[in-house]
């Protein structure tokens, strides 16, 4: 039995992977690509050209083909909450409900409202309100993507709770702390800006190819002008939050940071790896798990803590404890967590018994409003999750795919601002066409992009592991007790499914950008 | 025209719907997806543990859960 829930774990896990990376393969496009379309369409609205209403029309109807074949992907994650993740599900309470009923109540509804005026409405109603309509698509999709986002954050970030013994559930004592947490900003500056950046080097990619076939030329010179600015102070963006992001990472989730740069000794003055070998079962020997690497003195230093002498934990510290910097050791951790447990099953054990007296002195310790119930769940509490590990080690993430994903996510970045620079510059100077080496990299660069996001993804949710609420929750308690095979065969199913879905959207946009825009009038 | 708004929206959508040419593939897809994923995933490999269970009764569920891990 125990042998079986295992397997549904892992089984649980690789189904929410599949999703998740499936989803994602959707949503940065109509992220970005809605954005783009409504300055597009903001351009016909100023200029009145008709040529900016037929780029418009032509741009949206991508769009159109990337939010119907998305639309809805997220709600299989939804539901796997509620079905291989119960546990968890129910001790995250209204925390994780209330931004999804918001995304769902709020932005869904303004973006599936409007994108029916968006498609429908050319010709019938005014201009200005179907510009309005287009942009209200475009701010309803990035509205979605940030409470998706701050109910993210908050797994990676637990603030803004308190648990209540008698429901077993955290619940919410401050929107605004979570909402507002420094996680759940940059999360969201840093993802968005992303999705602008693909959707950016989408649309440059697409151009290049009507460019390179000597058709449809003035609406790729263009959009390529248009894209690739837009594209550029994204990714620069992108390149700042990302930034951003690793300091408040080096705080909240220092584990994260060490094993995405196979840091294992720590050290003042850390350097940065720019690329390395990782050992493939991410253990040290000699004390370095990256060998034949190149390093920038101090850069991870300041990159984690705005100071070049700053100390930076490697994973030794962080596993087994370091007095001298005061970070308290794995072991240490479960032993509190263990105590919070205990108590937690000696509550149960009161209420089964109706034993009142237990039940109260057990509830006063969890109640965070009395000096010693707020020391309760500050010293013990606080590592509840701790309490189901069985060794410490277990708190270290796949090394190798987070210093992996980390460098391609990374390098595909840089890689981006210098394409898109000098797609602007060659463009501009009316010599792109002439590039056909350039226009060529421009198309492939969009599989690239797709690929720096996905790699962004697993450094963010294999990084967590093994939490599924860092600190609180390992995913080995989240999972619903359910049989392994119905969650086995569930993966396979939605791997056909998906796969059918992304192969209709791959086939049905090409055909639509072969068929290129709609006739000029005459 | 009480109603004159509502049959204005009602007839917005139709005239959208009847004029449109790649969206009735779209629609299709949009159609088998949402059967598959709530027809037959949810009603045959989507059992909810918690469904159906009142709040305290979920809660003894997960304390138990909890502890017994």
């Amino acid at each position: 039995m125990i042998s079986d829930y295992l397997q549904t774990v892992d089984w649980s896990r690789a189904q929410f992977a599949l999703t998740a990376v499936y989803h994602w393969f959707f949503v940065p496009l109509t992220l970005g690509l809605g954005v783009l379309v409504a300055i597009m369409e903001t351009l016909y609205y100023r200029t009145g050209e008709e040529f900016w209403r037929r780029t418009t029309r032509f741009w949206m109807r991508l769009f159109g083909i990337n939010f119907a074949i998305g639309v809805a992907t997220g709600l299989i994650l939804e539901f796997e909450f509620g079905t291989n993740w119960s546990n968890y599900s129910h001790f995250v309470g209204d925390i994780f409900g209330a931004p999804l009923a918001i995304e769902g109540i709020m932005a869904f509804f303004l973006e599936t409202t409007f994108i029916a005026v968006m498609f429908f409405g050319w010709g019938k109603v005014s201009r200005g309100f179907h510009l309005a309509s287009t942009w209200l698509t475009a701010l309803g999709a990035n509205l979605s993507a940030l409470w998706i986002l701050v109910a993210n954050a908050w797994m990676q970030h637990p603030v803004g709770c308190s648990f209540n013994l008698q429901t077993v559930r955290n619940e919410m004592t401050s929107f605004w702390d979570v909402a507002l947490s420094p996680v759940a900003v940059n999360k969201f500056l840093h993802t968005v800006t992303s999705a602008f950046t693909l959707a950016a080097l989408f649309v440059v990619g697409v151009s290049a190819w009507y460019l390179l076939r000597r058709r449809e030329e003035r609406m790729a010179r263009k959009s390529i002008a248009l894209a690739s600015a837009f594209g550029l102070v994204f990714a620069l963006l992108t390149a700042a939050t990302g930034d951003q992001s690793g300091a408040v990472i080096a705080r909240v989730q220092p584990m994260k940071l060490a094993a995405m740069e196979a840091l294992y000794e720590g050290g003042q003055g850390a350097p940065l790896t720019v690329i390395g070998w990782v050992r493939p079962d991410g253990r040290p020997v000699n004390g370095e798990i990256v060998r034949y690497k190149i390093d920038i003195p101090r850069m991870l230093s300041v990159m984690s803590f705005r100071d070049a002498d700053a100390y930076v934990p490697g994973i030794r510290d962080l596993v087994y404890g370091n007095a001298k910097y005061g970070i308290m050791s794995t072991a240490e951790k479960m032993a509190r967590g263990r105590v919070a447990v205990g108590e937690l099953a000696r509550y149960r054990a009161a209420k089964e018994a109706d034993d009142r007296e237990t039940m109260t002195a057990i509830e006063a310790e969890f109640d965070a409003s009395t000096p010693e119930g707020e020391e309760f769940l500050r010293e013990y509490f606080a590592y509840f999750g701790y309490g189901y590990l069985e060794s410490p080690e277990q708190t270290v993430p796949n090394v190798p795919l987070l210093f992996y994903s980390f460098r391609v996510m990374v390098g595909a970045g840089m890689f981006f601002i210098l394409l898109l620079a000098a797609v602007w510059w060659f463009n501009h100077r009316d010599r792109l066409a002439e590039k056909r080496w350039l226009l060529r990299l421009c198309i492939w660069t969009i599989p690239l992009a797709y690929l720096a996001s996905q790699a962004g993804w697993a450094l963010a949710e294999a990084g967590r592991q093994p939490w599924a609420i860092q600190d609180l929750m390992p995913v080995s308690v989240a999972a619903s007790r359910i049989p392994s095979a119905s969650v086995c065969v569930t993966f396979f199913l939605f791997l056909a499914l998906f796969s059918a879905l992304l192969a209709a959207e791959i086939g049905i946009m090409l055909r639509q950008i072969a068929k290129g825009p709609e006739p000029e009038k005459e | 025209m009480k109603f004159g708004w509502a049959v204005r929206i009602v007839r917005f959508y139709i005239e959208g719907f009847r004029s449109m040419t790649l969206g009735r593939t779209l629609w299709a897809v949009i159609l088998l997806k949402l059967f598959i994923m709530f027809a037959v995933l949810r009603l045959f490999f989507f059992p909810d543990l918690l469904a159906g269970k009142s709040d305290a009764e979920r809660a003894d569920q997960v304390l138990e859960e909890l502890t017994d891990k």
